[in-house]
């Protein structure tokens, strides 16, 4: 396999902090995401329907769009055979065109499962970035369960059944 | 947010009788393609080459896979389709409960997501929901209404299980409606 990223188990230490992800949120950001995640109703789409039925400010990210770029965020860091077993996010105020998300991560937990798996736990944030008129918003947190391989050979992805604890 | 609970007693009989019910079994109408998981990846800027470089993934998994947050993409239903009158809705029981509560408007604002057997092109995927918890009524900013918890477990067809979804919605009416 070529040079791609391999970050394994004995490399990450409790503590570590992941680089930030910062990425300006357009209408076509949140409407692509939507769609790309067969979201068709209408608050992720139709500026009138969010902000007088809803009553929110704008459009915003979905659901299933915000876990993607979750999945994402992970999986720059651990490379491709990092595999996701978890991921339980919480959204506390919504993502809007014009703001300018900012994903972030520490690395709270390092655990081997019974079947010998190792596992990174992360505590992610994402943030909407401060601006002249807003303070920065906490948008979403989120702890991810991922597993890493023990060597750069080892691969995550080949357990299955009693062997993938996720 | 907390979602809190409710006791039974509280609740309508429609919904008590839908709690820890499988709701809505249903086999998606179409195999899972990864042409569709190119939006996603696109949508977030995705470059993780498992999904790119069939090398890698024919390493990897043995083969192409779809990015695990896809999950509940393959069981989404079509915007349209021939016969279909009306929205259509992927989490029902949530939408049930809109309507039973009277609540015209929800968010969601927890989501858990838990991965499996990987998805693979061609895999047509099942799936059905229970309704886990309604909470008494909540106000927030948004409004006032109430907490639900929903799980929805996907399998394969030939019933291998590939991930388990859990929603936390709040329905809820405007501060101010009527």
């Amino acid at each position: 396999m070529s040079d791609h990223t391999v970050r394994t188990f004995d490399q990450v230490t409790v503590g570590d902090a992941l680089p930030e992800l910062a990425v300006d949120v357009t209408p076509t950001t949140v409407v692509l995401g939507a769609l790309a995640s067969r979201d068709w109703r209408p608050m992720h789409h139709d500026y009138k329907f969010a902000t007088e039925r809803n009553g929110l400010a704008d459009i915003f990210l979905n659901t299933p769009n915000q876990a993607a770029w979750f999945e994402r965020y992970v999986t720059d860091w651990t490379g491709p055979r990092g595999r996701l077993g978890r991921m339980t996010f919480r959204m506390k105020t919504s993502v809007f065109p014009g703001d300018r998300m900012v994903f972030s991560a520490t690395v709270t937990d390092l655990a081997r499962d019974e079947a010998g798996c190792g596992w990174a736990t992360l505590d992610l944030r994402l943030t909407v970035a401060a601006t002249d008129d807003e303070p920065e918003r906490l948008a979403s947190t989120c702890t991810a369960r991922v597993a890493l391989p023990d060597s750069p050979e080892d691969n995550p992805w080949s357990r299955r059944g009693d062997r993938w604890i996720p | 947010m907390n979602a809190g609970s409710s006791t039974d007693a509280d609740l309508p009989e429609e919904v008590t009788a839908m709690l820890g019910t499988q709701m809505y079994p249903e086999t998606a109408t179409f195999p899972v393609e990864r042409s569709y998981a190119y939006n996603t990846l696109a949508a977030t800027q995705n470059g993780n080459p498992l999904f790119w470089d069939d090398e890698v993934a024919a390493e990897l998994t043995g083969g192409v896979v779809m990015p695990p947050t896809t999950l509940s993409l393959w069981m989404r239903p079509h915007f349209w389709e021939p016969g279909a009158e009306g929205e259509q809705l992927a989490l029902k029981v949530h939408f049930d409960l809109k309507r039973i509560f009277g609540l015209p408007e929800a968010v969601m604002t927890d989501n858990t997501l838990v991965f499996h057997e990987p998805v693979r092109p061609g895999d047509v995927i099942s799936n059905s929901q229970v309704l886990k918890s309604v909470s008494g009524p909540k106000t927030t900013k948004l409004g006032t209404g109430r907490f639900w918890v929903i799980d929805v477990e996907f399998r394969r067809t030939d019933g291998e299980l590939v991930g388990v979804e859990s929603y936390t919605g709040f329905g809820y009416v405007r501060s101010g409606a009527a």
